[in-house]
């Protein structure tokens, strides 16, 4: 519990630290806009429409599979370290489920889902 | 109030604002992120129930993979604020906080009861409990047979997104 | 809880970690490496203008360094009219603060005996006395699994950062690092889970602990030695987490300026690069801690170096070892921030397709069966 304690006052500390950095950002340095400085930058020429674009569903695709082989990573980690105490029993189950996944896996990739097009 | 009184009542309090910030804020990044904070306080709440390895679990997952995941897909849509459209009221929230609050005088009252009738109820754990060590034993022996449907679970959702975002099979 | 005194301990050990160590050398070692460095690999001079009081001096480019860091603090702060005022503060800091609290977990030492300390299997035990805590903040139990979680919600601050300004570069760059950070938290964490097998914990201070054995009576037993594949999964996936090159398609200023941060200036924009240093800083002290024995100086244990399978052989006084293991540790990290730079100079800029293919195709799948097979080999020997 005291450790958990430390990283609580840890994180308060990192907050106000973070917090103070970036409002000497503000505090300091003097502001003079202009109309250039305002506009975001575009390689020079006039921005030409809004950034809230529609993006493409790859990004989308990246981010479920990542949730899914996160879940799986987490739910190994218990198992490993505590993996030399159930041996060849524990590890029939863990490579179940490591199995399913790389059927998962498999499928994702013949469908095309890890594809960067 | 001893210092573990006072920082659950923090984290209670911090949860509970963030979970009314996704709610109430119209921005949806602004209510993913009040939903992140919502966790963090939540995991606050878990180390104080010797739940050490659900604190940091619930951070890394929730946190760390589900939220990216939808902070995504809203950076991926995009919704400017007109295509919300316009405020309006209605009398349905109102009737949801009604709702909301039966519920939990209810459940409050059950739990009340629960305490009393079980007024010898361990004080104490022992200092395994909560560990990954014993997640892991658990998820060995009693939990098994979830631990093996987790898989086929994760399964489901790779096959759902190719569907989703293929289209085709 | 916390007793006053262990209370100004956590406070002096925060202090010293956080403002004295990883901030300032991690931010000067990597802005050096960054600038003069890469400049001694490319066959360039680098930046050397500064001047001390009107002096013309090298003294190795230090006071340009400090210099650069004087005028960003009074930068304007500009902000583009459409951005969200208020995301466009808050994520720089959360970019700053994981950088910070990832800290939290790393050994700095062992923990100190205030008894006598035996040796034995080489082990240091303590006899008759505590053992405290004095260099690492906190010694959690799933200290591990606490470097994956917050690694994992870093992704917050670039991703909030490019959307927040409304550019069309910085969303770009925002997109590509999130997608860049999960694709490579995978193997992270999967070559993780292989040497949580071998060692059995989570906790970062049991497994420099591990590290002390001895192979055979002179291999000293390093994560390394029992998982090599491991380590490179593991020093490639975090050094794409750090964004840094050849990594550096969210940043890759030949195609979208500055990536997620093109739009943040002065301290805000400092706050980004800062945490971005931090990280690479962080790599190496996680590297040696998991790979390379942490602060584990071969054949040194509390009461002196052993080199046969007798006793003592040359006596060294417990805070010597404390003294030598801190800087074997700190050593040990300063050189694998040097690797990072060395490969960040060397190899070219990766195209962005080519990572997510590295990731996904080629990493994932050698992660993967790296735990598999060390599962297999640990639990059948």
């Amino acid at each position: 519990m005291v450790d958990y304690g430390a990283l609580f006052v840890l994180f308060l500390f990192g907050i106000a630290l973070a917090g103070t950095i970036v409002a000497m950002a503000t505090l300091f340095g003097k502001k003079l806009p202009n109309r250039y400085k305002k506009q975001v930058y575009e390689a020079g020429s006039e921005p030409l429409g809004d950034a809230r674009i529609r993006i493409n569903v790859k990004f989308y695709m990246v981010a479920i599979s990542f949730v899914m082989f996160d879940l799986e990573t987490v739910f190994l980690m218990p198992w490993a370290i505590v993996a030399k105490e159930f041996g060849g029993a524990g590890l029939a189950a863990a490579m179940f489920f490591v199995g399913v996944l790389v059927v998962g896996l498999i499928y994702e990739w013949r469908k095309g889902g890890l594809e960067w097009e | 109030m001893n210092v573990e009184q006072v920082l659950f009542y923090l984290f209670a309090v911090g949860a509970i604002a963030g979970c009314s910030g996704v709610v109430l804020s119209r921005n949806p990044i602004n209510s993913a992120v009040s939903l992140v904070a919502a966790f963090f306080f939540l995991a606050g709440n878990y180390v104080l129930l010797h739940a050490n390895f659900m604190a940091i679990v619930q951070i890394l997952v929730y946190a760390g993979a589900i939220m990216v995941l939808f902070l995504f897909v809203l950076m991926l849509l995009n919704q400017r604020d007109e295509e919300l459209g316009p405020r309006t009221f209605s009398i349905a929230p109102l009737l949801g906080i009604f709702a909301a609050a039966v519920v939990s005088v209810t459940i409050g009252a059950g739990f009340m009861s629960y305490r009393n009738a079980t007024a010898n109820f361990p004080g104490e754990v022992p200092l395994s409990f909560g560990t990954a060590e014993q997640i892991g034993r658990s998820l060995m022996t009693t939990h098994l047979l979830p631990f093996e449907l987790v898989s086929l679970l994760l399964l489901v959702g790779i096959v759902s997104a190719v569907v989703v975002a293929k289209r085709r099979l | 809880m916390f007793s006053p005194i262990d209370f100004a301990i956590l406070l002096l050990k925060i202090g010293v970690i956080t403002l004295g160590f990883a901030l300032p050398i991690g931010g000067l070692l990597t802005l050096y490496g960054d600038r003069k460095l890469s400049a001694l690999i490319q066959n360039r001079v680098g930046p050397n203008r500064a001047k001390v009081f009107g002096i013309q001096s090298s003294l190795l480019s230090l006071p340009q360094f400090v210099a650069d860091g004087i005028k960003m603090l009074f930068k304007e702060d500009a902000m583009p009219d459409n951005a969200d005022r208020f995301w466009h503060f808050i994520a720089p800091a959360l970019a700053l603060l994981p950088a910070i609290t990832l800290w939290a977990v790393i050994p700095f030492g062992d923990l100190y005996c205030t008894g006598t300390v035996q040796v034995k299997d080489y082990m240091d035990v303590c006899v008759g006395g505590e053992q405290k805590n004095y260099f690492s903040i906190a010694n959690l139990d799933a200290g591990l699994l606490y470097v994956f979680a917050i690694s994992s919600i870093s992704v917050y601050g670039a991703a909030l950062a490019g959307w927040s300004t409304n550019s069309k570069f910085a969303l770009i760059g925002g997109l590509r690092s999130t997608a860049q950070m999960i694709s490579y938290e995978v193997t992270m964490g999967l070559s993780l889970a292989g040497t949580m097998l071998i060692y059995g914990t989570l906790n970062l201070n049991e497994m420099a602990q591990q590290q002390g054995a001895l192979l055979g009576g002179w291999l000293p037993a390093w994560g390394i030695v029992y998982q090599p594949v491991a380590f490179f999964l593991f020093f490639i996936a975090m050094m794409a987490e750090t964004k840094r090159a050849p990594f550096d398609v969210p940043e890759g200023e030949s195609e979208i300026v500055a990536g997620y941060f093109t739009e943040f200036s002065a301290l805000k924009f400092g706050a980004i690069q800062l945490s971005e240093y931090v990280g690479t800083i962080f790599v190496g002290a996680l590297v040696a801690t998991i790979f390379f024995g942490g602060w584990q100086v071969p054949f040194l244990y509390g009461d002196g170096f052993h080199f046969g399978s007798g006793g003592v052989d040359i006596a060294v006084p417990y805070e010597g070892v404390v003294a030598l293991r801190l800087v074997a540790f700190i050593a040990k990290t300063l050189f694998f921030v040097l690797l990072q730079f060395m490969l960040r100079w060397t190899l070219p800029r990766f195209r962005y397709d080519q990572i997510m293919n590295l990731g996904w195709k080629i990493l994932l799948p050698i992660s993967i069966a790296n735990l598999v097979i060390t599962a297999i080999i640990v639990l059948a020997f």
